[in-house]
């Protein structure tokens, strides 16, 4: 089953990345370059699962899931928020923000794919 | 693929990061202490990181990381962005860069740089953990099981899980990928409705999983809420488990396990070490004879606290009341206990028609799939020792006369193997036991001619296929064309009703010609001491077995006026046939003005009982009725008031058939003027 995911990252090469695993696995992608644009993205459309950085400029990840949490389109939808290195402190922030889970980068495309598939069941 | 190669993009991208990077370095120099100056620039080093690394330029990505590491120190502030700072920061820039553009050109010089670097940020840099080595602290690997072994997950999510995004569904989906389990829902954390948060999680799972070592499987499908949760993995033992490991990540690891080890001590301190490991099921054998005396015991006991209740009813003693209700409770409790007792499940009696089924499909030739369910059904012991032959002889008759002969099966569009099925469920006050097979269905043809044959019926009588059907339970009927070694040895189904009609219990017989055929016994469940419905018919009192009532209606208004023949409620859309009692018991009197319905049901059928009052529940010792009482319908034993009287219980298997008699008649006649 299709879903449709929204990646946020200010990175164009990690989105790309995203946008080709995600659309080769048979789902829709929808990109935004900071939180802010995520954001308006997120709560303009009904969205299946989400997929951000944490490091951007504008607003950044931890901001974004905290303001996206507070709208209720945000119920029962998973984020999963991308971190270089597994640090527990931030993974807690991120955590308490309101964020499901999480993939330590560099992740491998399969990697993502079973993410999503993780939580989304598809 | 249509879009432009990644790796290329990320060259395109690292380029201009890198010169942002520049950039904010060379500003740096000038504000040093400008702490989004130095933020941009510390994410412009994190971006080139974690992107080198997906695509490939892991060289990248290992020196970024130290550089980061070094210039983290920077960021919290606890090294100065100084001049010489900023110019190595620049060489390793240009370093990153050739890594870039032009790896194999790159020597060792990274290595140099990064040590300076460390040497300027006070050098105590600790080479961090590679980014690689992600994860965070896994599942203490448990207690080394034998393969195969059965293990106890519980968990429960975090409150905000559901609303977080955190499917459980989806969990318990893995986990069932793991190996074979059963799931079941802890709600013992739901709370009542007024304090329920409609979007908060409450429900936690046990899961008894059958897996080599799921510690790891278990660890990865928690991945992203293990922090915040309650999670224990314990493995499953049949014997007195041995303290069992605790396993697993979270705090709640040893509170299950409480359980297993205190019921552990016990058996210990009960039975000799050695026999500790049966003690589970450890069982003393009784002549069937104390049991019965039990029960009778039981039952005076019953008719005495009926009687006390009866007193207290009447008297405004506080401390009576209260010790009439505390008795009436324990009566109740004991007699629960002593007719659990003498209740077993009836899967040890379908164990035994395995080797029947197996035997017969070898003597005849026959692929057969016996399926047996609701073994965990329980009767009276004594009840269920009677049934064997009859299902013996039901299951014989299905497999030698049901089932076709493979050939047959497959000609008519079947699976060669034929399927014999044997279930149980309680039905009401009773339990159904059913045969079914999938063969050939009674042949209403081949019945009638060898009934006629036998001189069972006449061959002008005009019979229905129903009617036909019920002729195999006639004494001295045999249909197989030839009576073969398996069935046919002199127990006929004459002999299986008259037995089942002996435990008060129905056949009931159906039968598609093609399709096969299901046989149905239906016994009453409870054989001395029920909960019984008293109800008033004039000046009589009589008890209606309380399993067998569905609800309590009033008769309604026109029903009472109206004309006889028209004996039918509506239940909520349904037509429900009634009988008035006065009628049938020729009572005396006027009735009263308000007359109840007790709605009760057998099998399929469900029957209204006019009474004139509902009185209430009162526990019920059943005694038999005498042989000189042996031929009422009405009533399948009597019973002792409190107040010493006497009242008839009445037989709601026969009710409901009268029930069902009239309403043949009645559709038989409307068809009839219909027509």
């Amino acid at each position: 089953m299709s879903k449709t995911i929204l990646t946020i990252d200010d990175s164009a090469s990690v989105r790309q990345m995203i946008v080709l695993t995600l659309s080769g696995a048979g789902h829709t992608v929808i990109e935004a370059g900071n939180g802010a644009d995520g954001y308006s993205k997120a709560v303009a459309q009904p969205v299946d699962a989400i997929l951000t950085d944490l490091n951007m400029p504008v607003m950044n990840g931890i901001e974004f899931i905290k303001k996206y949490r507070q709208h209720p389109a945000s119920k029962g939808v998973p984020i999963i928020f991308l971190t270089t290195e597994s640090d527990d402190a931030l993974k807690a922030e991120a955590k308490a923000a309101g964020a499901t889970g999480w993939i330590v980068k560099p992740f491998k495309q399969d990697q993502l794919v079973s993410v999503i598939k993780k939580v989304t069941g598809a | 693929m249509s879009l432009p190669d990644p790796t290329e993009t990320f060259r395109q991208e690292a380029r201009e990061l890198l010169e942002q990077l520049e950039a904010g370095l060379l500003d740096l120099e000038r504000h040093p202490s400008n702490t989004d100056l130095i933020n941009s620039t510390f994410r412009a080093l994190h971006t080139i990181k974690g992107s080198g690394a997906m695509f490939g330029f892991t060289d990248v990505a290992s020196f970024v990381h130290e550089f980061e590491t070094a210039f983290d120190r920077v960021r919290k502030g606890l090294s100065p962005a100084t001049p010489d700072l900023i110019a190595i920061a620049l060489d390793a820039k240009d370093h990153v860069h050739t890594l870039i553009e032009t790896p194999q050109s790159a020597g060792a010089e990274g290595e140099a740089i990064l040590q300076r670097l460390r040497a300027l940020v006070s050098g105590a840099a600790v080479p961090a953990a590679t980014p690689a080595t992600a994860a965070g602290p896994a599942v203490a690997s448990v207690a080394v099981p034998a393969p195969g072994k059965r293990w106890r997950l519980r968990f429960t999510l975090p409150k905000d899980a559901l609303l977080y995004g955190t499917n459980p569904l989806l969990l318990l989906e893995e986990i069932r990928a793991i190996g074979p389990c059963e799931i079941k829902a802890l709600t013992d954390k739901v709370p009542a409705l007024g304090d329920l948060d409609p979007e908060a999680t409450y429900l936690g799972w046990q899961v008894d999983l059958t897996a080599d070592d799921p510690a790891a499987a278990i660890d990865d499908v928690f991945l992203f809420l293990r922090d915040g949760m309650d999670l224990s993995l314990v493995p499953l033992t049949d014997e007195a488990p041995a303290a069992p490991a605790p396993a697993a990540t979270a705090p709640l690891a040893e509170a299950p396990a409480a359980p297993v080890k205190k019921r552990a001590a016990k058996a210990e301190a009960q039975q000799p070490a050695a026999a500790a490991e049966k003690s589970a099921s450890s069982s003393l054998r009784v002549p069937a004879e104390r049991l019965d005396e039990l029960m009778d015991r039981v039952g005076e006991l019953v008719i005495a606290q009926a009687r006390l209740t009866q007193i207290a009813a009447q008297s405004s003693d506080g401390n009576l009341k209260t010790i009439a209700e505390e008795l009436e409770r324990l009566s109740s409790g004991l007699r629960d206990t002593t007719m659990g007792i003498r209740m077993v499940p009836i899967g040890t009696l379908f164990s035994r028609f395995r080797r029947l089924v197996h035997d017969l499909s070898r003597d005849l030739d026959k692929e057969i799939e016996f399926v047996t369910t609701g073994e965990e059904t329980e009767l009276d012991k004594t009840m269920i020792e009677k049934l064997a032959d009859p299902l013996v002889h039901l299951i014989r008759n299905s497999v030698d006369h049901g089932l076709e002969p493979a050939a047959a099966r497959v000609a008519a569009g079947k699976a060669p193997k034929g399927t014999v099925r044997l279930s149980a469920v309680y039905a009401g006050a009773e339990v159904a036991i059913s045969v079914t097979d999938d063969g050939a269905g009674l042949n209403a043809a081949r019945i009638r001619a060898k009934a006629e044959e036998n001189g069972i019926i006449a061959h002008e009588a005009k019979l229905t296929d129903q009617e036909l059907y019920q002729l195999i339970f006639a004494p001295g009927f045999s249909t197989a064309k030839e009576i073969t070694a398996l069935s046919g040895r002199g127990v006929g189904m004459d002999v299986v009703k008259r037995t089942i009609d002996g435990l008060r219990g129905t056949i009931d017989l159906r039968t598609r010609p093609g399709e096969g055929t299901t046989l149905t016994l239906r016994l009453p469940l409870t054989l001395a001491i029920i909960d019984g419905m008293l109800v008033r018919v004039g000046n009589g009192r009589y008890t209606i077995p309380l399993a067998a009532v569905e609800e309590c209606v009033e008769l309604p208004a026109e029903a009472i006026s109206a004309s006889r023949g028209r004996n039918f409620l509506d239940i909520r859309g349904s037509l429900v046939p009634f009988v008035r009692m006065r009628d049938i018991f020729n009572t005396a009197g006027e009735p009263d003005r308000y007359q109840k319905v007790v709605i009760v049901s057998s099998g399929e059928g469900r029957v209204g009982l006019v009474v004139d009052q509902i009185i209430g529940n009162y526990q019920t010792v059943i005694k038999q009725l005498s042989k000189l009482h042996a031929g009422l319908k009405a009533f399948s034993g009597a019973t002792i008031l409190g107040d010493g009287t006497v009242a008839l219980i009445l037989d709601t298997v026969h009710l409901v058939g009268m029930g069902q008699a009239y309403e043949d008649k009645f559709k038989a006649e409307t068809t009839g003027r219909a027509a």
